[in-house]
């Protein structure tokens, strides 16, 4: 079993200490996703999102179109990405990535229940906006999964305290009008929808697509309570494999931490 | 009996919006908007105008004698091949161009398959001053290489897609992947009675004068409404145009698919691409390749009013193989001196293989489009045995 504690009171736990959370995503069932998730988990990820691949990735820019395609080719499946999160030893919360027909095929109640058996405590479906998340919403809650709302630039005033209000762990605030992958700036949306955000919910928000170094997460943090990092880790795990993630994480930890070093320290 | 979805775009089970949370508000104000300008005077006089003098609608129908006679039926085509650009596909962007401009965009993005939404798409834009980028699956880019060349003729940028199965279903993950990053300014110009709400209804409505002008032409010559109604799905654009007319009447509707992609015929309910509907996947929800001789209906989904009229038992949905295809391809060229687009040929092996079942009745087949796009193709299948 992997998770230890649930997401969303670890990440107010690190809030109130005065730091910032740093969840790296990686695409379950890509080569050496098991040690790369453990690289993180090593070098000071607050949690982790495991991606579950899917054939029709359409959040997803190359890189992770690129690893979920790896990932399908050499046969992963649900069920053996559950499989090796049950078994995976590590101190942080799991949270995994999936399109929605992959919780719709299996049935809400049944894939609420495998996640809850391997162990992960959230769920981030990006295709299935709020108007859609009812059923979902209900297993999950059922069965104490968090689901992760996402939140986007161009959603209207009234729109975000909705969603923020169906949000549980965290909100994912996305960065930027596109998809998933490394950007040379961190766009101007990342932090003014955060403090969109900030503005009116307790619940942590934290910034994802387009967070693509140590620098833009900092960046992304004196506004937000963290980042997601997608591209930027699983672009080194297919090119360097974990020891290169594990070094990224560090170098993004330790950044975060001299800006944010905390009430404690 | 024709469905108005509500707000939740639900056709019975089928349909609603599950598309990225950037793209929502994009869905509500298309929805909005459609609705203002469907009900607005001027909009659809304008749009009457330019199907009129544009593209040249009314389409005529046709009686097929000589096939008729072979088949012991009487057959009656719908000639949506003599639109502008070969295709019913022109209805659906005329009216979708005129929209984004009336929402004070500037650009529109499309998907393609077999070319021939990419080429209505691209003509629309130079006609209404719009920049276009059609997305087209790198498979298909190949096989039909004319129409590639086409589009860029009209001024569009093609980018071929590289990614999954490289067709048709790739080109709309590519094109939604376009308008997530450039929803302020771009109208996504879906192409079939798919996607998020309110596209499979929008997109049926700018088709149902396919189906009404049908209506009123049988009528008018025949004195009564056919017995089967036929046509071709992929997404089933074509099909839901043709069946609008006649939901409310007693005839047969047939949504003929292809045998390597029933979406209805082999698969389950899925969510892929903004819509629940039928969807050929795996065990575990992945969506399967889907393989036929035409590009067009290369799709492995389909609209969900399709899954919605197929579940209440008001359509059928049965499948022809590529050979009948084939065969019914060269049937019409010779019997009729038609050369139909591969797509409507599904329609034609269907009533081909089963007209012995229905002899005597009236069966209006949708000709969609004209075959000048497949002739190089089927040249390639055919080579001298003809």
């Amino acid at each position: 079993m992997s998770s230890s504690g649930q997401l969303e009171p670890r990440l107010r736990a690190l809030r109130s200490e005065g730091r910032k959370a740093l969840v790296p995503y990686v695409t379950g069932g890509a080569p050496q996703w098991v040690e790369t998730v453990q690289a993180c988990a090593a070098h000071g990820a607050t949690a982790i999102e495991v991606g579950i691949p899917f054939s029709d990735p359409v959040m997803d820019g190359p890189v992770i179109q690129e690893a979920s395609q790896l990932a399908l080719e050499s046969g992963a499946t649900p069920v053996s990405i559950f499989e090796q999160l049950r078994t995976l030893d590590v101190q942080v919360p799991i949270v995994v990535m999936c399109y929605y027909n992959t919780v719709f095929h299996a049935g809400h109640e049944r894939f609420a229940k495998s996640l809850v058996d391997a162990g992960v405590c959230g769920a981030i479906i990006p295709d299935l906006p709020l108007e859609e998340s009812g059923p979902w919403c209900d297993a999950a809650d059922n069965h104490g999964v968090a689901t992760v709302m996402l939140a986007a630039p161009t959603a209207p005033d009234d729109r975000l305290p909705r969603i923020a209000a169906r949000a549980r762990g965290f909100v994912y605030s996305v960065g930027l009008l596109g998809v998933t992958g490394e950007r040379q700036t961190l766009a101007d949306t990342a932090t003014t929808l955060a403090a969109r955000l900030k503005a009116i919910t307790d619940v942590p928000v934290l910034v994802g697509v387009g967070v693509s170094n140590a620098q833009q997460a900092v960046q992304a943090s004196e506004v937000a309570d963290g980042v997601i990092q997608g591209a930027a880790v699983v672009r080194r795990m297919l090119e360097g494999g974990p020891e290169a993630v594990g070094e990224f994480v560090a170098d993004v930890r330790q950044a975060l931490d001299q800006r944010f070093p905390g009430i404690k320290s | 009996m024709l469905v108005t979805p509500g707000a939740d775009g639900r056709f019975g089970d089928f349909g609603g919006r599950f598309v990225p949370e950037t793209l929502v508000p994009a869905c509500q104000e298309l929805e909005r908007e459609f609705s203002a300008a469907w009900s607005d005077e001027s909009f659809r006089s304008e749009l009457s105008r330019v199907l009129a003098e544009y593209a040249g609608r009314p389409s005529i129908i046709t009686e097929c004698e000589n096939l008729g006679r072979q088949l012991g039926i009487r057959l009656v085509l719908k000639r949506e091949d003599l639109n502008h650009t070969g295709s019913h596909k022109i209805n659906n962007v005329l009216g979708q161009a005129l929209l984004a401009k009336r929402m004070g965009k500037r650009r529109i993005v499309a998907e393609t398959g077999a070319g021939q939404h990419g080429v209505a798409s691209a003509t629309a834009a130079a006609l209404m001053g719009l920049e276009c980028k059609v997305y087209m699956g790198a498979v298909d880019v190949e096989r039909q290489a004319l129409n590639v060349f086409r589009m860029r003729l009209l001024g569009a940028e093609v980018e071929a897609v590289h990614s999954g199965s490289r067709t048709l279903k790739d080109a709309v993950n590519e094109a939604m992947r376009d308008w997530v990053a450039s929803v302020e300014s771009t109208h996504y110009c879906l192409g079939s009675v798919m996607g998020p709400h309110p596209y499979p209804y929008m997109v049926r409505q700018f088709h149902r004068v396919i189906g009404d002008e049908a209506r009123e032409q049988m009528r008018h010559r025949y004195d009564h409404d056919p017995d089967i109604v036929v046509a071709c799905v992929g997404g089933g654009s074509n099909a839901m145009g043709i069946f609008s007319g006649f939901v409310d009447t007693d005839a047969r509707l047939i949504g003929v698919e292809p045998a390597g992609g029933a979406a209805v015929g082999r698969g389950q309910p899925g969510v892929v691409h903004g819509m629940k509907s039928y969807l050929m996947q795996d065990e575990y929800g992945q969506v399967q390749e889907a393989h036929s001789i035409s590009a067009g209906l290369d799709y492995p989904g389909v609209g969900p009013e399709h899954s919605y009229l197929a579940s209440i038992g008001r359509a059928e949905y049965p499948t022809v193989t590529d050979d009948e295809v084939i065969a019914a391809f060269q049937l019409m060229a010779r019997s009729e001196g038609i050369i139909p687009a591969l797509e409507c040929a599904h329609a034609l092996a269907w009533i081909v293989r089963e007209s012995n079942t229905f002899t005597g009745k009236t069966v209006l087949m949708n000709l969609s489009g004209r075959g000048d796009k497949d002739v190089a193709q089927m040249m390639d299948i055919l080579g001298n045995s003809i």
